[in-house]
């Protein structure tokens, strides 16, 4: 009797010692679903990184467990998974929700058990209003709609139309620029959608053609549509600046929309699409060169934005348990908001107790497609 | 009048899409009275599978073969695995049985796939054709001709050859169909690889147009069968006309509405259509003798 509790004793000390030396991290991704196209390269940028960290001696000597969900877009799921994440895998901190829908989702349950969560999803109603526990690494629509305007705005535009898609991202993003356009002098002179499984955009962009006085056209949207309307819009020689949105800022996108028909248009895109073209000096350059090169060389696939977005979660939060010195969420937390500089793919981040983003617009760099390469526009 | 010759040519290409995918939907229906519902993922094998056969390096008439080859083979294991071993269930649960189907090929495709969206080169270049002012690309023409011949194709098969008969036989009374004689066990392998021969040939036709990826059977399966239900279920001429007509409205609504309600229109159309003719615009009225 008394050795099987000597035997316990040991065995308990073991475990709990054993679940000392290492931090858990939880992630709700979704790498299957409608957004599998963004979750999956998040969750290879974070299966790679946690290899590279603990390969590297882990946080202050002590490994990071990652315990990563694939939620494939369904909020219900990635509820579920955050409370599992909580309870039973009983995480320091979350990073994940694609989608905004998602990260809806996991935010009631990250606030509720005061663990940190980063955000891998757009809309500025995850951070806005602040709340205690949550952060997030994209820029917003709002920000991208910005960007654009204010191109648009110096190249002396003041009539534009615009053709968004009906999904969530090109909806939420026309509200966003139709709520901002008027702050640039610049007028919305028609305004079309599309379905992002039609086969075909030209009704929609003659219409916009033969709106009067249209100077510049812009594509808020993503996946499949804008490349298609990329084409259209080649197909009917519409000869007018074309801007698309950050929903696109992929290799990808020139490839499916060929050359001929990307070249010309303008779209505002992160560091990390240009990472060659930076400046020497650049403090995103080290950064953003090695994620392209590691990632590259792992998955065969060229980096994009979105796998970029859990890169710097994941920095972010390595970042400010290491200073921290402890993982304790609460001491994670106020780490995160004391973040100030930080170099990551998507921009440099500093967040503060009314700032849970952390970037602002210089984060996004005016890229146009020049013999189907990315080239910097400023 | 070049606005309407636009809106016209961009009705052609997403009509010419619906209508091949609708036609995919008869065989299977005119000879068992189910819809099967993985329709939509024979068009998404065509266009994949075409796609990664050319990125390993064939030349595209054959990858397009192979996919087409390889599709058929598909639909005639759905039918051994799936449809045959439930033959006496209802009509329903076959139906159901399509929609699992469906579930099962799109999850197996992201894992032997990938999970990003393809294209390839259209088959006579990108140069848009001008005509009256306004342009179609070349594809469209494929996609058009593609749906044409099927068509003719499928109208010979049904009411000139022996075995589009004995299809059409075994649909109306499988017992009696047995009965004089015709394998019917055959008739429904037959109709699946035919079935997903010509989805994987509208897969092949439209990629270079509405680009590819693991998901988009359903979108395709929806649309297809909305056409095919306007024109008559199990008519060819139906399905050609039912997914022209609903590509011509979209296009139209667009157009000259608004963008918004091109959707709601096209749908809007169909309850009308389906409100005075049940049976669709070519469908055979149904008489049960009691």
């Amino acid at each position: 009797m008394k050795t099987i509790l000597a035997t316990t004793a040991l065995l308990t000390m073991g475990l709990s010692s054993a679940a000392l030396a290492e931090i858990r991290l939880g992630a709700s991704i979704s790498a299957t679903g409608p957004a599998a196209f963004l979750g999956d390269p998040e969750a290879k940028t974070l299966e790679m990184l946690v290899e590279a960290l603990n390969a590297a001696g882990g946080i202050n000597g002590e490994d990071v467990k990652l315990v990563m969900y694939d939620d494939g877009g369904d909020p219900n799921k990635a509820r579920t998974f955050a409370t599992r994440l909580v309870e039973d895998d009983e995480v320091v901190a979350i990073i994940g929700g694609t989608s905004t829908g998602t990260s809806m989702s996991i935010l009631a349950i990250a606030e509720d058990a005061e663990i940190p969560f980063i955000s891998l999803a757009g809309a500025i109603d995850i951070i806005d209003p602040v709340k205690p526990y949550t952060f997030k690494t994209p820029h917003t629509d709002r920000m991208a709609c910005q960007k654009i305007f204010e191109d648009m705005k110096a190249q002396g535009y003041t009539k534009i139309g615009m053709i968004s898609g009906t999904d969530g991202f090109g909806a939420s993003m026309q509200a966003q620029c139709k709520s901002v356009v008027a702050d640039y002098g610049i007028e919305i002179v028609a305004d079309e959608t599309y379905d992002p499984k039609d086969a075909d955009m030209t009704a929609q962009l003659t219409k916009i053609r033969n709106a009067p006085g249209v100077q510049a056209v812009l594509n808020p949207g993503f996946g499949q549509g804008p490349s298609i309307v990329t084409r259209n819009y080649k197909q009917l020689d519409i000869g007018l600046p074309f801007y698309q949105s950050h929903g696109v800022a992929s290799d990808g996108f020139i490839q499916l929309a060929g050359a001929e028909a990307a070249e010309g248009v303008r779209l505002p895109g992160t560091a990390l699409l240009v990472a060659d073209l930076l400046a020497e000096d650049d403090v995103q350059k080290p950064v953003v060169t090695a994620y392209k090169a590691a990632f590259e060389a792992k998955t065969g696939t060229p980096v994009g934005t979105f796998g970029g977005y859990a890169h710097d979660a994941f920095l972010i939060l390595t970042d400010a348990i290491a200073r921290a010195g402890s993982s304790e969420p609460a001491a994670i937390r106020d780490a995160i908001e004391a973040t100030s500089g930080l170099a990551g793919t998507t921009g440099v981040y500093t967040f503060s107790s009314t700032d849970h983003l952390g970037l602002d617009l210089s984060a996004f760099r005016m890229l146009e497609i020049r013999g189907g390469k990315w080239t910097l526009v400023e | 009048m070049s606005e309407l010759l636009q809106f016209l040519f961009s009705g052609v290409t997403i009509g010419a899409v619906y209508a091949l995918v609708a036609l995919g939907f008869t065989i299977i229906y005119n000879a068992s009275d189910v819809v099967n519902f993985a329709q939509g993922e024979f068009v998404m094998l065509g266009g994949m599978i075409t796609w990664f056969a050319h990125a390993a390096g064939l030349p595209l008439p054959l990858a397009a073969l192979i996919a087409i080859a390889a599709t058929a083979c598909l639909g005639v294991a759905m039918n051994k695995l799936m449809i045959e071993p439930a033959r006496g269930a209802p009509v329903v649960s076959l139906i159901i049985i399509t929609i699992g189907a469906s579930i099962f090929i799109e999850g197996a495709a992201q894992l032997v796939f990938d999970k990003q969206i393809h294209s390839f080169p259209a088959f006579s270049g990108d140069a848009p054709i001008r005509v009256g002012g306004a342009t179609i690309l070349p594809q469209s023409l494929w996609v058009t001709g593609g749906a044409i011949a099927v068509f003719v194709g499928l109208w010979l098969f049904f009411t000139r050859t022996l075995l589009g008969r004995a299809v059409l036989a075994t649909s109306n009374n499988r017992l009696a169909a047995q009965l004089v004689g015709i394998n019917t066990t055959f008739v429904m392998t037959l109709s699946f690889a035919l079935s997903a021969a010509i989805g994987a040939l509208a897969g092949v036709l439209a990629t270079p147009i509405t680009l590819t990826s693991y998901g988009v059977g359903i979108g395709f399966a929806l649309k297809g069968f909305a056409g095919a239900m306007l024109g008559g279920m199990g008519n060819p001429k139906g399905a050609l006309v039912g997914g022209f007509a609903i590509g011509m409205i979209e296009a139209l609504t667009a157009g000259y509405l608004s963008s918004q309600y091109k959707d709601a229109a096209a749908f809007v159309v169909i309850l009308a259509v389906l409100f005075f003719l049940p049976q669709g615009l070519f469908g055979r009225t149904s008489t049960d003798r009691v």
